[in-house]
């Protein structure tokens, strides 16, 4: 697949990771090596082949509808949180 | 004290002939000076240390010991430990002290085990050298110009040097296996859901297993006795009766049927592991296990597959990591777009971002068919060649890694070599079966070989009685490197 500057900037925003114009070229070219990589998956035809989306055919439990979690909010918050204010997390303003 | 494996400690502990405190000193002074010199520690904290250390003493006193009382035990800095600092190898995290245990460390403080503190890793485990840290690479014992494997460096460095007798690590494509194979030490991944992920910071979570480190086989049983068990915190935790890993030890392997994979022995294995290997392979049949040629014919496959399979999980779980509840943030953001961009740009390291990228590319509109979809596919197909396998061997064998250990930054500027380093670890991951690494020889630099046990799903206690009958006749697990002794 042929993978283009604009791609590598387009991720990147979508991954909400901010890259230097001057790293972009570098992490094209690794990019595009690792994409090399990926690229042999074609050379196998998987036509009717069952996805396995897990290591074992798991079965997801079910927990009764029950609270179990305690409140710990303060505990949670005070010393991990980088702002917090009244039990609430801080971020920049998202309305205007 | 320097080379007592867990079982002779607990003798030790039990005749009070050595007190848990004294033992804790010991290995703490140890991580504290050459564990430094290695880098193989992020975090250490003598008090807390000591602190547990009294109060194995005070289960021995009382007659409450299990075979971990007083045992140090080193925890990779994945496990989420209360009160501990758990950065996961990253900046993001570098603030990170854990409000709670993740599973395996209750299980093994609840054996009264001593946590001697938290080993240095690859960033977020993404890595196969442990030079992703954001705390700096870690040293092989053997040559400190070499890496030690990863992600779980810090873990097998703190083995090799015996630094600590007992270590946990994860692994998600080989990062308790590779590790073990380059440092010289004995690693054990279970299968997928054996041991509870809660708590464990999370990469790729339908790849992700802990699992132990030790000297010997007996000691990764002894240690998974205590790791392993059901926790409802973890969806895919499986629901099955506590097994002692022990029980098949002492078993002869008479009649074992070996299988050796001829992928395995293709190119790009290096000369030198293949000998040993090819040595092993002897040993094993005086044991009287006799050898089958198999075939897995889509392992090639395995690290292409990874590489979609890992880095999508990984774009999905990391977004948590931005800068709102824990961890790191940005000190200067002009909005909230900004300030998620800011904090993950200097937060996370060079490889983490390219996983991130690579998977949120995976999973974005137009490829997710043609790439994720279609690694699913071929996952299935690898972990079917092992269903095969299967039927004709009770073990395969095989090299843990194509090479012993190499330099510090001969990988660093190529990715893919790096993640070719894997090779012979990924299709166990993705098929979500057990696989051990055990000490097997040398090459001609003197560095440490790994030979691969896989077994089929929860073949646990067989892989540890095959590897301790051999390290009966054999010495290779009782080498230590040169320096570390003095």
């Amino acid at each position: 697949m042929a993978f283009s500057s604009d791609d590598v900037e387009r991720i990147a925003h979508l991954a909400r990771i901010e890259i230097e114009p001057r790293d972009t070229e570098q992490m094209l070219a690794q990019l595009t090596g690792i994409f090399g990589l990926i690229e042999h998956m074609q050379s196998v035809n998987t036509d009717g082949v069952e996805a396995m989306a897990h290591a074992r055919d798991v079965t997801l439990r079910l927990r009764d509808d029950k609270v179990t979690e305690p409140d710990q909010r303060v505990a949670f918050q005070e010393g991990i949180a980088p702002q917090v204010e009244a039990g609430l997390y801080l971020v920049p303003k998202v309305i205007e | 004290m320097l080379n007592f494996t867990i079982r002779q400690l607990g003798v030790e502990l039990a005749a009070k002939r050595v007190s848990s405190v004294e033992v804790a000193r010991y290995f703490f002074q140890r991580a504290a000076t050459l564990g430094k010199t290695l880098n193989a520690f992020i975090t250490l904290d003598e008090e807390k240390t000591l602190a547990q250390a009294r109060a194995a003493d005070a289960l021995i006193a009382n007659g409450k010991a299990t075979p971990l009382t007083g045992v140090p035990i080193a925890h990779k800095d994945i496990f989420c430990a209360k009160g501990w600092r758990t950065t996961c190898g990253s900046k993001m995290l570098s603030n990170f002290t854990s409000p709670y245990d993740a599973h395996v460390i209750e299980r093994c403080n609840a054996a009264g085990a001593v946590m001697l503190g938290k080993t240095n890793m690859d960033e977020f485990a993404m890595g196969s050298s442990n030079e992703t840290s954001f705390y700096g690479p870690v040293r092989n014992p053997w040559n400190i110009e070499t890496v030690p494997g990863g992600s779980s460096g810090g873990s097998a460095a703190a083995i090799a040097a015996r630094l600590a007798p007992a270590a946990t690590g994860t692994d998600t494509g080989g990062s308790i296996r590779q590790p073990a194979a380059l440092s010289g030490v004995c690693g054990l991944k279970p299968t997928y859901g054996v041991c509870s992920r809660y708590g464990m910071i999370a990469f790729a979570s339908s790849l992700d297993q802990a699992g132990p480190f030790a000297k010997t086989a007996e000691d990764l049983a002894l240690l998974l006795n205590a790791m392993a068990g059901f926790d409802a915190r973890d969806s895919t935790s499986l629901e099955r009766a506590p097994e002692d890993y022990t029980r098949d030890l002492a078993q002869s392997i008479k009649g074992l049927r070996i299988g050796l994979p001829k992928e395995f022995f293709a190119e790009g294995i290096a000369p030198d592991v293949a000998r040993a290997i090819e040595q092993t392979i002897v040993e094993f049949k005086k044991l009287g296990a006799a050898v089958v040629e198999v075939s897995l014919p889509n392992m090639k496959l395995s690290v292409p597959v990874y590489y979609v399979l890992a880095p999508a999980e990984a774009s999905s779980n990391l977004a948590r990591y931005d800068g709102v509840r824990y961890g790191y943030r940005a000190p200067a953001y002009v909005d909230l777009i900004d300030m998620y961009k800011k904090t993950r740009a200097q937060g996370f390291g060079a490889e983490v971002k390219r996983r991130i990228l690579i998977g949120t590319y995976m999973l974005s509109h137009g490829y997710y068919d043609a790439y994720y979809l279609k690694a699913q596919k071929l996952r299935r197909l690898i972990a079917d060649d092992f269903v095969t396998v299967f039927k004709q061997c009770d073990v395969i064998l095989g090299p843990t890694a194509p090479t012993t250990a190499f330099k510090i930054g001969e990988k660093t500027a190529d990715p893919v070599q790096m993640y070719l380093s894997d090779i012979y670890t990924i299709a166990v991951n993705l098929a979500g079966l057990p696989g051990i690494s055990i000490p097997c020889g040398f090459d001609g630099k003197g560095l440490p070989v790994g030979l691969q046990i896989i077994g089929n799903y929860f073949g646990e206690a067989k892989m540890l009685n095959i590897a301790h009958q051999y390290q009966q006749v054999t010495d290779w697990h009782t080498r230590m490197p040169p320096e570390t002794a003095a």
